[in-house]
C-alpha cells in the first residue's frame, strides 16, 4: 500500500540553532531541513538566523549566505538565480517554488525550507531526480519530422502555429510541479506526472512535428497519461505560472478525439 | 525504486512500455458521469415524492415502463461508475502486484453482483410474482 507515515529513519528530528551575530537588528530565522547519508542518522531540521540587513531578498540569497558565512556543509542546487534554470526547485513555506525568485518577505513567520516533496534525498535539499530525467527523455523531447527540412532554410511555421506552444517552452523543468502531484507521490514509476506531460504536449502540438500518433500511442496508457486526476496542484505551484493541468486535458482530448 | 539495481533510470522510466489503452476507460467514466446528473436528479425526487406511499403505489409507479427504464439505467450507469473509480483507486493506492490484482477481481466481480441483483430487484417489481 501506499505510505502515509515517514519510515521510522526518515522522521524528522530537532537540530542545532546557530544564533545571529549580537548586533543584528533584522533577524529572521531559516528552518532548513538537514540530512547527511554518511551519518547514518536521521534528518533534522538546523535553525540558521540571518541578519536580513546584511542579506539579499531572495530565500536563495539566503541560503548562500547561510552557506558562506555560517555553515558551508549546507547541500543544495543552484546556478542563474534568476528562475530560469530551475536548479533551486525546493519547498519553501510549504510550496514547491525556485528559492531565487520566492522573496523572503513572501513568508510569515520562520522560513521553512525542505527539499522537493517524495524524492529520495541524496543530501539536505538535493533530491535524486534521475527518475524525473529519464521520464523526460522517454517521450523524446525533440522534433521528429520525416520530411527533410527546405534546403534554403529552417522548418516553417505560421505565428498562429507559433502562438500554439507559447505556456509550453517557458517550462523549465524544476520539477516543483511533478512533485507537489500525489499521484506521482504514489506512482512515479509509472506516471509520467505533469512536467513531462507537458513538455510532451509541447512536442504533440508543434506543428513542425510530424509524429503526433506515435507521441499519443507512447501516452496511451491507464498509468503514464491517465493518472492525472486533475488536483491542479501542479498548476498551483509552477513557479513560472504555467499551467501543466491544461496541457494534460488538452492530451486527453486529443486522445478521446483520435477515437470518435 | 530500488537504488541497488544496476538498471538505466531510461529502462525503469519505459519499464514494459505503453499498454495502448486508458482512453476506453477514461471516455466510459465521462460518459457514466454525464448520465448520471439527470438520472441522480430524477432517482432523488421520485423516492423523495414516494417516501410516504405504500408498497402498491411504489409498485405501480415502478411497473410504468419509463419509470423502470429510467431506474435500470440509474442503477447500470451507477454501478458502472462505482467500478471505473474503484478501479482507479486500487491502481493509485494499492502497490503489492498480487494484492492490486487480487484487488481490481474482486472490484470487478462485486460490481457486476450488485449490478445483477439490482436489476433483478427492478425486474422482479416491473414483471411482477
Amino acid at each position: 500500500m501506499v505510505e502515509f507515515n515517514l519510515p521510522a529513519n526518515s522522521k524528522v528530528k530537532g537540530g542545532t540553532t546557530h544564533k545571529a551575530a549580537a548586533g543584528a537588528k533584522n533577524v529572521r530565522s531559516f528552518r532548513v531541513y538537514r540530512y547527511d547519508p554518511d551519518s547514518g542518522e536521521n534528518p533534522r531540521l538546523d535553525t540558521y538566523e540571518v541578519d536580513m540587513d546584511e542579506c539579499g531578498p531572495m530565500v536563495l540569497d539566503a541560503l548562500i549566505k547561510i552557506k558562506n558565512e555560517i555553515d558551508p556543509t549546507v547541500t543544495f542546487r543552484r546556478s542563474c538565480r534568476e528562475g530560469i534554470c530551475g536548479s533551486c526547485a525546493m519547498n519553501i513555506d510549504g510550496t514547491n517554488t525556485l528559492a531565487c525568485t520566492k522573496a523572503c518577505d513572501e513568508v510569515k513567520g520562520d522560513v521553512k525550507v525542505y527539499p522537493l516533496p517524495h524524492l529520495e534525498v541524496i543530501k539536505d535539499l538535493v533530491g535524486d531526480l534521475s527518475n524525473f530525467y529519464a521520464q523526460y527523455a522517454s517521450i523524446k523531447p525533440w522534433l521528429e519530422a520525416e520530411s527533410p527540412a527546405p534546403p534554403d532554410g529552417e522548418r516553417l511555421q505560421s505565428p498562429e502555429e507559433r502562438k500554439k506552444i507559447d505556456g509550453l517552452y517557458e517550462c523549465i523543468l524544476c520539477a516543483c510541479c511533478s512533485t507537489s502531484c500525489p499521484s506521482y507521490w504514489w506512482n512515479s514509476d509509472r506516471y509520467l506526472g505533469p512536467a513531462v506531460l507537458l513538455q510532451a504536449y509541447r512536442w504533440l502540438i508543434d506543428s513542425r512535428d510530424e509524429n503526433q500518433g506515435e507521441r499519443l500511442d507512447n501516452l496511451e496508457d491507464p498509468f503514464r497519461l491517465y493518472r492525472c486526476h486533475t488536483i491542479m496542484n501542479c498548476t498551483n505551484t509552477c513557479p513560472k505560472g504555467l499551467n501543466p493541468a491544461k496541457a494534460i486535458a488538452e492530451i486527453k482530448q486529443m486522445m478521446v478525439s483520435r477515437q470518435l | 525504486m530500488s537504488a541497488r539495481s544496476l538498471r538505466t533510470p531510461l529502462a525503469r522510466a519505459r519499464g514494459l512500455g505503453s499498454a495502448k489503452g486508458g482512453t476506453h476507460h477514461f471516455w466510459l467514466q465521462r460518459l457514466t458521469a454525464i448520465a448520471l446528473v439527470p438520472l441522480t436528479i430524477w432517482f432523488a425526487l421520485s423516492i423523495a415524492s414516494l417516501a410516504t406511499a405504500d408498497l402498491p403505489a411504489v409498485l405501480a409507479w415502478m411497473r410504468s415502463p419509463l419509470s423502470a427504464v429510467l431506474m435500470l439505467s440509474f442503477l447500470l450507469a451507477g454501478f458502472w461508475h462505482m467500478k471505473l473509480g474503484l478501479q482507479v483507486v486500487i491502481e493509485d493506492y494499492v502497490h503489492g502486484e498480487w494484492r492490486k490484482i487480487a484487488c481490481l477481481i474482486l472490484n470487478n466481480l462485486v460490481s457486476i453482483f450488485l449490478a445483477l441483483a439490482a436489476t433483478l430487484a427492478v425486474l422482479k417489481m416491473l414483471l411482477g410474482g
